[in-house]
């Protein structure tokens, strides 16, 4: 498979910007590298006007090729959701699809565990789809003839595994499911949440480390919707899956995904954590796609924290001045409170410049002697905004908002919280 | 206007003719194969006794549509028995079944191979258009030419004839199978075969069912034609009826021919509706 790399990458993907929730040191579980999908009979061509830098409309006109994926690349880590969003037509069913080559690419690589699956022979890659990667459809996609035991048994059936040891691995998924009592049942005879569950049931039970999901709750009411939402990522922590989940409903995104990847026009535009996305989106596009969402459900303390409160060290062999240094430096920026940190950025408490005073008066010369305790409570930055809003009112003072090891990561204001909300829902 | 005339026709009865020749060979081994095999299944159905035969079918009958057709199935093969057109059933009851036999075993792989592949595609759709709409007695006369009279050439004939509708809708049917059911058994690592028949045949037979319904009817028309090449059964009877003039011989056995369509289309029909339907029911 040729390697087109002339082509540039936008500037604005870069798949290492993200941060993993569920592990530190993620490897690299899946790297795309300029990957392209030309519907057509004639490839090269469109390949050759995509390098000369025309676009997918002139292309359609002239060759009557259609480009379905442009470029692609990005990277996914081991355990994480990585969610694909983008309009309709955005490339986003072709890009999955070439992760398994249900479609094969036209260039590029897909290189999983470090092996590029596009150059893969017909036998490994039959391999690969049979022990480590399968797929959950739209469209349940279950085969209508069979049980929900056989349903769910297929993928080892075409393995070749033997029938006792299949049911039994189908069982032990369907329960996973909570469908273990319909395992006679027919597809037909189940409500769409239910036969999802089988398809998902039929996707775990080959045990893969990797499961591509296209659109997989679209057609799921919001109820169902989340409900499986819940089911997926219970499962995929509890054995560090790999999701690829291609969605165009963006509270979905927002809600599973771990990192997200907005496609448009085949092109993928920008890939990052929810915060960054809805922080600092690439471009209009992007843009234009979160307008309208409610962004206070999504951001958390840690997204709207700044650090310009004023941070005092509370080293202990400072035993004199301590507190007049402090309050000269609440004086010289102008601020009422200040925060006391320990050396290891752990936040100690709250000082203000009356409590400075009235400790200089009674002359205690220990910074810890001037903290406030009635303040000094900190929020964890992986806080909800919703929940933060109701703290940050009732409180006198900012707020110290700490990351999960107790370190101080900024603090929040009134004025920060509202002028953030503002800027969100209406960028 | 101009003399000239395309000798098509010519270029045809000189094609049989070389076929006649040189493929004698060939023809006389199909020839034996579909004797043996059709005066086989004749063999057997005459040697089951009548009221073993109009039980076993009326018990089928029960099964598939319930007691109203197992009634009407006891109370048709009576009018057959009583009119004395029982032998004359079974015989082409037995040219049918030889005849659907071949057609599907010719017309469901091709059907499969077509669905498959454009280029087979292109070529087996217009040679299924010629096949069913060019008249139907036109295929006894090489037919004979190149068997001779009897049940053989009548038994091939049918099988040309009845043919298209199993490619057909074989072919539809697997064109039609759901794109994600099929997406789905090849991202589970089906072989190409494993999908033929996990999948794509599955999902496919309720309109290969229809196929092969429609297949015996257009055999069971044939048939009749076919007596024509000295095929036997109930086209005898009604060929006897057109030649005398005989209007109540003809009606006798064109009614034992309508019955038995009857008999056959709802049973072969009950088949496809059950296979669609099926997961459906409550448990
Ligand atoms: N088999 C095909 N042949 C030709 N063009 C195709 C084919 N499949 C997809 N395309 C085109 O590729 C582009 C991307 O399609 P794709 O299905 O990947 O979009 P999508 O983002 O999944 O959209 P949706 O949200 O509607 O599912 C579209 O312009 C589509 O018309
Ligand atoms: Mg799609």
């Amino acid at each position: 498979m040729e390697v087109v790399s002339e082509a540039q990458a936008p500037d604005t993907v870069s798949g290492e910007e993200g941060r993993v929730r569920s592990g530190a040191a993620a490897e690299d579980k899946l790297v795309v590298r300029n990957l392209y999908k030309i519907f057509g009979n004639r490839p090269e061509v469109a390949l050759q006007m995509l390098r000369e830098g025309r676009d997918k409309d002139e292309i359609l006109k002239e060759t009557g090729q259609v480009v379905g994926v442009r470029d692609a690349s990005f990277t996914v880590k081991k355990g994480e959701i990585f969610v694909i969003m983008g309009l309709s037509g955005s490339g986003k069913s072709t890009l999955i699809r070439l992760l398994n080559r249900l479609i094969e690419p036209s260039a590029g690589e897909v290189v999983v565990d470090g092996v590029n699956v596009a150059a893969m022979s017909k036998s490994k890659l039959l391999e690969m789809r049979r022990h480590d990667m399968s797929m959950v459809f739209q469209s349940f996609a279950l085969l209508p003839q069979r049980t929900v035991l056989d349903n769910a048994a297929f993928g080892l059936e075409v393995r070749g595994v033997a029938r006792d040891e299949r049911e039994r691995r189908a069982m032990e998924v369907l329960d996973q499911v909570g469908l273990a009592s319909f395992a006679k049942s027919y597809p037909a005879q189940l409500s769409g949440g239910m036969q999802q569950r089988v398809g998902l049931a039929r996707a775990l039970a080959s045990n893969p480390s990797i499961m591509l999901m296209d659109e997989a709750f679209s057609a799921l009411d919001p109820l169902r919707r989340t409900e499986m939402q819940d089911v997926l990522v219970n499962l995929q922590r509890e054995h560090s899956r790999t999701v690829i989940f291609v969605s165009h409903d963006l509270d979905e995104a927002l809600r599973i995904g771990d990192r997200i990847c907005i496609m448009e026009g085949g092109r993928v535009v920008q890939v990052g954590t929810s915060d960054d996305i809805l922080e600092r989106p690439a471009d209009d596009y992007v843009r234009a796609f979160f307008r309208g969402v409610d962004v206070s459900k999504y951001m958390t303390a840690g997204t709207v924290a700044q650090k310009e409160q004023v941070t005092i060290f509370d080293r202990p062999e400072e035993l004199v001045g301590g507190i007049h240094a402090a309050l000269e430096r609440l004086r010289l920026y102008d601020r009422d409170y200040g925060f006391v940190l320990d050396q290891h950025q752990k936040v100690l408490g709250v000082v203000s410049v009356e409590s400075l005073i009235r400790c200089r008066e009674t002359g205690a010369h220990r910074l810890r002697d001037a903290l406030l305790p009635e303040l000094g409570a900190t929020v964890p930055s992986s806080l909800p905004i919703e929940d933060l809003i109701r703290i940050v009112v009732a409180s006198p003072c900012p707020l110290p908002v700490v990351d999960e090891n107790g370190r101080y990561v900024g603090a929040v204001t009134k004025t920060v919280l509202l002028t953030k909300l503002s800027k969100g829902v209406a960028p | 206007m101009s003399e000239f005339r395309l000798p098509l026709g010519e270029w045809v009865s000189l094609l049989v003719n070389w076929l006649q020749d040189d493929g004698s060979g060939i023809f006389e081994a199909i020839g034996t194969v579909v004797e043996t095999f059709s005066g086989g299944i004749e063999d057997g159905l005459s040697a089951v006794p009548v009221w073993l035969f109009i039980g076993a079918v009326a018990a089928l009958g029960l099964w598939r549509k319930g007691w109203a057709f197992a009634g009407f199935c006891v109370l048709a093969f009576g009018v057959i028995v009583t009119t004395g057109f029982w032998d004359q059933t079974v015989e082409t009851l037995a040219l049918i079944i030889s005849a659907t036999v071949i057609s599907l075993l010719m017309g469901v792989p091709l059907g499969i191979w077509s669905a498959s592949s454009k280029r087979v595609e292109t070529i087996v759709r217009p040679t299924l258009d010629f096949m069913q709409t060019m008249p139907a007695f036109v295929y006894l006369i090489p037919a004979a030419m190149l068997f001779g009279l009897g049940r053989v050439p009548g038994v091939l004939a049918t099988v040309i004839f009845s043919m298209p509708p199993a490619v057909r809708l074989t072919a539809l049917g697997i064109r039609q199978v759901n794109k994600e059911q099929v997406e789905a058994g090849i991202s589970f690592g089906c072989t190409p075969a494993q999908l033929l028949f996990k999948v794509q045949i599955p999902g496919a037979m309720p309109s290969i069912l229809a196929g092969v319904n429609q297949t015996i009817m257009m055999a069971l028309s044939m048939v009749i034609i076919a007596s024509m090449v000295g095929a036997g059964g109930l086209g005898n009877d009604v060929l006897a009826g057109i030649s005398r003039l005989d209007v109540g011989l003809g009606f006798e056995s064109g009614l034992g021919v309508v019955l038995l369509a009857i008999m056959l289309d709802r049973l072969t029909e009950s088949f496809g509706e059950r296979r669609a339907k099926r997961p459906k029911r409550g448990s």
